[in-house]
């Protein structure tokens, strides 16, 4: 988890194009300035960035749907529930799987865990969109590679 | 009226928070009820699940910004109706061929 990029998700561990699910892990840096802040004696994972963990989890499952020809960006956060603290160091493991895909948009339910216990959840919409620029593209293609997507996985078509 | 548009309505009216009985089967949703395109990804989402569908909202924007189509045709509730009720025909139609039925 690289807070200060905002890439928060550090390795996929299953990929089921199939089924239509994913599961990624995020490790939770031990120390970092916004658990200074949030909150001083009492550092824990602040609920956006739990729920932006999860929205990444989501996005990479889509990517991996849309065979990377669209981009998702989040729209809408229903449901959100912080069910239990995170704290620094701790694994987060976020399980995502599509609730629906429509014309244009794409519905994801997310959930996150420390080991066994539900630490947050949520039902995700996003916007799907052609990559607005070549450079993004070729970004989350090293992007993918470095927290390994399995493209050989992909379907070619 | 048809219950789907009943069921548009409703849909419309729960997701949107707009009072059930401001929304008429004459309404158009953007023009009318002010509807923004994220509210209607909300309202898709629930009707494609209402009816089993997927409403083709690209290829209805995309008709009307080629001007093969109005708003009218696709955002007037009454007419939406229709939309929704063809769909759903097509998808019952293409599961009885599938079956063979």
């Amino acid at each position: 988890m690289d807070l200060d990029y905002f890439k928060l998700i550090d390795r996929i561990v299953d990929l089921n194009l199939d089924a239509k699910t994913i599961t990624v892990e995020a490790q939770v840096p031990t120390a970092h300035t916004i658990f200074e802040g949030h909150f001083p004696g009492f550092p824990i994972m602040p609920g956006v960035l739990l729920t932006e963990s999860m929205a990444q989890s989501s996005g990479w499952l889509l990517l991996g749907l849309l065979k990377f020809e669209r981009m998702p960006f989040l729209a809408i956060v229903k449901e959100a529930k912080m069910r239990g603290f995170v704290s620094p160091g701790q694994l987060l493991t976020i399980d995502a799987k599509l609730e629906h895909e429509g014309s244009g948009f794409a519905v994801t339910k997310v959930k996150g865990r420390v080991g066994k216990e539900l630490k947050c959840s949520a039902e995700l919409t996003f916007g799907l969109s052609p990559f607005p620029d070549p450079a993004f593209r070729v970004h989350m293609d090293a992007m993918a590679e470095k927290i390994g997507f399995p493209l050989h996985a992909m379907p070619h078509g | 009226m048809s219950s789907t548009y009943d069921q548009i309505a409703n849909i419309i009216a729960e997701t949107c928070d707009i009072p059930r009985d401001t929304i008429k089967p004459e309404s158009h949703a953007i023009d009318d009820l002010g509807i923004d395109s994220l509210d209607f990804l909300d309202i898709a989402f629930a009707i494609d699940k209402a009816f089993g569908i997927k409403m083709p909202l690209e290829k209805w924007t995309q008709e009307v910004n080629d001007g093969k189509a109005t708003t009218e045709q696709y955002f007037v509730l009454k007419n939406l109706a229709d939309r929704i009720d063809e769909l759903v025909a097509a998808k019952n139609a293409s599961a009885g061929t599938s079956t063979g039925s």
